[in-house]
């Protein structure tokens, strides 16, 4: 029915935005994407996506017990977060089992808690939004709190940016010189785990990670400058999230879904056409033309 | 007793021992350094001389004995900067999305404010960096670009744009080309006369006999330490390659 009306592009734009709570998922979405992307250039560049699968599904249980308890998610989310690192790093030490499988373990471990706890505690959670994500449907008091935590990890990412980014390519300098590594650690794990409470919001647990990972590995493949790829990041979660919702709203599909799967197409696409490092290498092609 | 001045030292090791988890990567290690004096460190792999590395910069922490740099603790040589470690090539990720300036200019964070926002002092420091290792034509190259001996080159530029008084430097002839290898037997000498202190791990005994006053045999702990003409014997040599002969390692007319 609705498809009927949009008969122009122009249409297709701004008749989402006459709904306040489309004005509302496209700004808290865009704000949650420039978050997770943001910190996906660092997760891509450290090797992180297993430890951001890990604290993204491990952050569940803190932030159904937070909910139970009237706490701010955030915290439970932190502390679950954190939580599950620690005892992957603990269990590695003290056992001879692989930290793959560690992770895989502990990950599901906490998820499986999380999932218990939310069909035994009596509360308004609502496991559906939770793992699949609402951002068509978030709350006043969620979206002073997802605004708050979203502009915290950015300032704290921008004020370690360059810092963080010799953490990630050489530790060992960065001690060497005086930098604290152990503060950068737990800082970029901080920041994962609160961009994961951000993120479950816009795309749900389960699909979290796309938003952790995809955005960092698209702008990976498409240029060689750290700076360029913070900000190819950022905008490549920025547009697949404004994408996603207006899919979503026009086809009526699931939102979260929507977003990572843009998210997802994006990085097909710099994979098949990125000038230096794509499949099709578009600059040997040309230059090759010219000859 | 012997009296000795610590503030003679750019690098006073004593006794140290590292282990991971237990397992005892090196023990009752020695070793001490004076301005201009340059020495190998020398031993099979797993040894110890990465370990040995990592002591010295911090990177793990020693469960006993005690390093002294320029007579102050390991934190004060981080917080002065007096320790510059130049890594091997395969230490480091060849795809990271940083050129040379980019890295080179990683010498300079530890001088700078919080955000690490370069003055014109760095800029000038980093940009003459650069030009020593004469990779000034490579300034906006990515590091997946460079050549084996650019890459060694642009992090040997980071050392000396950091002013560090202590350099360390994991296997710098492995994998170089002769130019690289040249221009860093000619930085050597620079180094020397400026009075910087170097520890140099390689596997190439040719380049110990070349450039090291000093030599450092470890095989888990200390084997023979002393100068290079008087330690580095067949006999140590030997020992420290677990019953490898010197012919094998330098060939048969050494």
């Amino acid at each position: 029915m609705e498809l009927c009306s949009f008969l122009t592009i122009d249409t297709f734009i701004t008749n989402p935005l006459t709904h306040d709570f489309m004005r509302k998922a496209l700004f808290m979405s865009s704000l949650v994407a420039a978050v997770c992307g943001f910190l996906s250039s660092y997760l891509t560049l450290k090797g992180w996506a297993l430890m951001g699968d890990a604290v993204s599904h491990s952050v569940m249980p803190g932030v159904v017990v937070a909910y139970a308890l009237g706490l701010p998610f955030s915290l439970g989310a932190f502390i679950f977060g954190v939580g599950s690192v620690a005892l992957i790093g603990f269990i590695k030490q003290k056992s001879r089992v692989k930290e793959d499988t560690i992770i895989g373990l502990v990950f599901t471990g906490f998820f499986a808690l999380g999932i218990v706890l939310v069909s035994k505690i009596k509360s308004n959670i609502d496991l559906h939004s939770i793992l699949f994500g609402s951002p068509l449907g978030i709350s006043l008091s969620d979206v002073k709190q997802t605004v708050f935590i979203s502009l915290l990890v950015l300032v704290l990412l921008s004020v370690f940016r360059k810092d963080l980014m010799l953490y990630c390519f050489d530790p060992r300098h960065a001690k060497t010189i005086g930098i604290n590594v152990f503060f950068l650690h737990y800082l970029l794990l901080t920041c994962l785990s609160l961009a994961a409470v951000v993120g479950l919001q816009s795309v749900g647990i389960i699909l979290v990670v796309a938003m952790l990972i995809t955005p960092g590995a698209t702008a990976y493949l498409l240029t060689d400058q750290f700076d360029n790829m913070t900000i190819i990041s950022v905008l490549s979660a920025i547009i697949s999230s404004v994408i996603g919702i207006y899919v979503s709203f026009w086809f009526d599909l699931e939102t979260g879904g929507s977003i990572v799967l843009a998210q997802t197409f994006i990085f097909l696409f710099a994979f098949l056409f990125a000038p230096r490092y794509g499949l099709f290498k578009f600059k040997k092609l040309i230059s090759g033309y010219k000859k | 007793m012997e009296s000795t001045n610590f503030q003679n030292f750019r690098i006073d090791v004593e006794n140290i021992c590292v282990d991971y988890n237990g397992k005892v990567a090196l023990y009752d290690a020695n070793l001490r350094l004076k301005p201009g004096q340059i020495c190998g460190l020398v031993g099979m792999n797993g040894a110890g001389k990465t370990t040995f590395f990592n002591a010295l910069t911090g990177f793990v922490n020693i469960s006993k004995g005690k390093i002294r740099i320029n007579g102050e603790s390991l934190r004060s040589a981080q917080i002065y900067q007096s320790i510059a470690y130049v890594p091997q090539n395969e230490g480091i990720d060849s795809q990271f999305p940083v050129n040379v300036w980019d890295i080179v200019m990683m010498g300079r964070y530890g001088s700078m404010n919080i955000l690490r926002c370069p003055r014109e002092s760095d800029v000038q420091a980093v940009r003459d960096a650069i030009e020593r290792v004469d990779l000034t034509e490579h300034i906006s190259t990515p590091i997946g670009n460079l050549s084996g001996g650019q890459r060694k080159r642009t992090f040997l530029a980071r050392a000396i744009a950091q002013r560090a008084s202590i350099l360390l430097l994991d296997e710098p002839f492995a994998g170089v080309d002769i130019r690289t290898e040249k221009l860093i037997s000619e930085l050597f000498i620079q180094f020397k006369n400026e009075g910087k202190t170097i520890l140099l791990s390689t596997h190439d005994m040719i380049h110990v006999r070349e450039f090291c006053d000093l030599v450092l045999l470890i095989n888990k702990t200390v084997v023979a330490y002393g100068e290079t003409s008087e330690v580095f014997t067949p006999e140590n040599i030997t020992t420290t390659f677990g019953g490898i002969s010197p012919d094998f390692l330098f060939g048969p007319e050494s």
